[in-house]
């Protein structure tokens, strides 16, 4: 049975009303929030399922909001989120979906653009409790909590990247805890997800982005 | 160092000779990510949390986004000062803090689940009572925040603490086992009473619909949060006492859980049916979400 830690029964510290609707929405934007390497311009995020139905009532717009700036789950500056956004000049918007109703009843898109102008659509899930996952991430189907150190790696689908992207994890002496991959279409986009004990290195992550067939890395530390 | 039982906790308290605090704190540091001090000041900062939660709605009303709640403490707070209150203090005042507590969630301000946001009212209501009451020390009152960890922690293992899975008795129900053993233990009892205890309360809640109005964490929540630290103390007394749990807590979990597993969908955390089916819930509902006829 898995080891379930007192902080997990008095916990989380959350700004409230609802560790799911609150709690799990700010961990779900946080969480995709440290994904972007430049400042966010706009985000646009579509709500399905209970989310869509009681987000107001439960502040699951302001946490949200909060979450992508990267305020904690008990950081008080989430209900004030809109006014802190609008201040740091981000746009932002909430759509309620109602019509899919084939998703986790409590599941939102973002859709975000940074200040470069570079798109990224991440799905979330807030799974009860304030525990989350994304599912997707620009469309691909993925599976990622956050509970560990990550790096993602979008590369083309070629024989052998996965190979040599492990040997620097190997070389620098980082254990990989779990790894998955991902793709689009054969010979298409394709994500790899390392999630690890230790902190992965800017070291470790320049040496992968040297390979060509590497598009893009997220470093993403817990 | 572990426990998955109730037996296996008792087990490992009569042989180290030690409170069920001591084995889940052991326990953390031994399977958890943080080392002896990390665990205490992170215990410490939620005690924090909780402190400040349970008291700031006494000073400074606050509005729920619903608007169904806020200022229920205060009323509470005042009648007792008049020395009006029928409860006598140890239960008034857990009855004020569990709803400050409510109102502080309710109002998207700074809580500690415990087991969860809805329920996050019942153990600090009942810490604090007892602390101020009995003039307990901080070490006292940590204690009890870990005894509560370790019932929390065998009825997420062996139940459920989700409302929308198993009713607000594993929600309000939990956190009020939870909190029963903590009195208990801080009053002196020792680990048998503690899980007397707790399985008292979950026999005492078995049932308990979760019907919230408009589906927030408002009203009945606030109430039930109130009656949850009531029959904490009820069951910390009652085990303090002396008094066996007719049935031992392992069965009274398994117990909780099949109930919780028998309630219809209306009755788990839809809004479908209980108090939020009713004429006025209905009601309530079309005035804060709008868009009814």
């Amino acid at each position: 049975m898995a080891f379930i830690s007192v902080f997990e029964v008095i916990g989380p510290n959350m700004v409230g009303p609802s560790s799911s609707h609150t709690a799990g929405a700010a961990s779900i934007a946080r969480l995709a929030g440290k994904m972007l390497h430049r400042k966010i311009k706009k985000i646009d995020f579509i709500l399905y399922g209970s989310f869509a139905q009681t987000y107001k009532g439960h502040g699951t717009d302001r946490a949200l909001l909060g979450g992508i700036m990267g305020f904690e789950t008990d950081d008080v500056r989430i209900r004030d989120s809109f006014e802190i956004a609008e201040k740091e000049g981000i746009e932002f918007s909430f759509s309620p979906n109602t019509v899919e109703t084939d998703v986790h009843p409590n599941t939102v898109d973002m859709l975000i653009e940074d200040i470069s102008g570079q798109k990224l659509t991440v799905r979330g899930e807030s799974l009860g409790g304030g525990k989350v996952k994304l599912t997707k991430i620009n469309g691909v189907k993925v599976h990622f909590t956050g509970e560990y150190h990550a790096l993602i790696v979008i590369h083309k689908d070629h024989p052998g990247v996965i190979s040599k992207v492990t040997d620097v994890f190997g070389k620098q002496h980082v254990n990989i805890a779990f790894l998955r991959v991902y793709r689009e279409t054969k010979g298409g986009d394709a994500y790899m997800i390392i999630e690890s004990d230790e902190e992965i290195t800017k070291n470790a992550v320049d040496e992968i982005e040297k390979n060509p067939f590497v598009r893009e890395t997220m470093l993403i530390r817990r | 160092m572990d426990f998955n039982t109730a037996e296996e906790l008792l087990e490992l308290c009569n042989k180290e000779n030690k409170p069920i605090s001591s084995v889940m704190r052991l326990r953390e540091i031994v399977y958890g990510e943080l080392d002896a001090n990390e665990v205490e000041i992170r215990m410490k900062k939620s005690l924090g949390i909780m402190r400040n939660s349970a008291h700031e709605p006494l000073k400074t009303i606050m509005r729920s986004m619903g608007g169904m709640i806020g200022g229920e403490a205060s009323k509470l707070e005042k009648r007792r000062i008049e020395g009006k209150s029928i409860c006598g203090n140890v239960l008034t005042k857990a009855l004020i803090y569990s709803q400050a507590v409510l109102e502080v969630n309710a109002s998207m301000g700074v809580i500690v689940a415990a087991p969860t946001a809805g329920s996050a009212g019942v153990l600090p209501a009942v810490l604090f009572a007892l602390e101020e009451e009995f003039g307990l020390s901080e070490e006292t009152v940590m204690n009890g925040l870990f005894t509560a960890g370790a019932i929390g922690c065998l009825l997420m293992k062996n139940a459920s603490v989700s409302g929308a899975e198993a009713g607000c008795q594993a929600e309000i129900g939990s956190a009020a086992a939870m909190a029963s053993a903590a009195a208990v233990e801080m009053m002196g009892g020792t680990p048998e009473q503690c899980l007397d205890a707790a399985a008292i309360t979950i026999s005492n809640m078995l049932g308990l619909v979760c019907d919230p109005i408009a589906g927030l964490v408002e009203m009945p929540c606030q109430s039930r949060n109130a009656a949850g630290a009531s029959n904490a103390l009820t069951s910390a007394e009652m085990a303090l006492a002396g008094i066996k749990a007719a049935v031992p807590f392992s069965e009274m979990a398994d117990s909780m859980y099949r109930v919780g597993k028998g309630l219809p969908s209306e009755l788990r955390e839809t809004a479908l049916g209980g108090c939020a089916a009713t004429p006025t819930g209905c009601a309530l509902k079309c005035k804060i979400f709008g868009g009814c006829n």
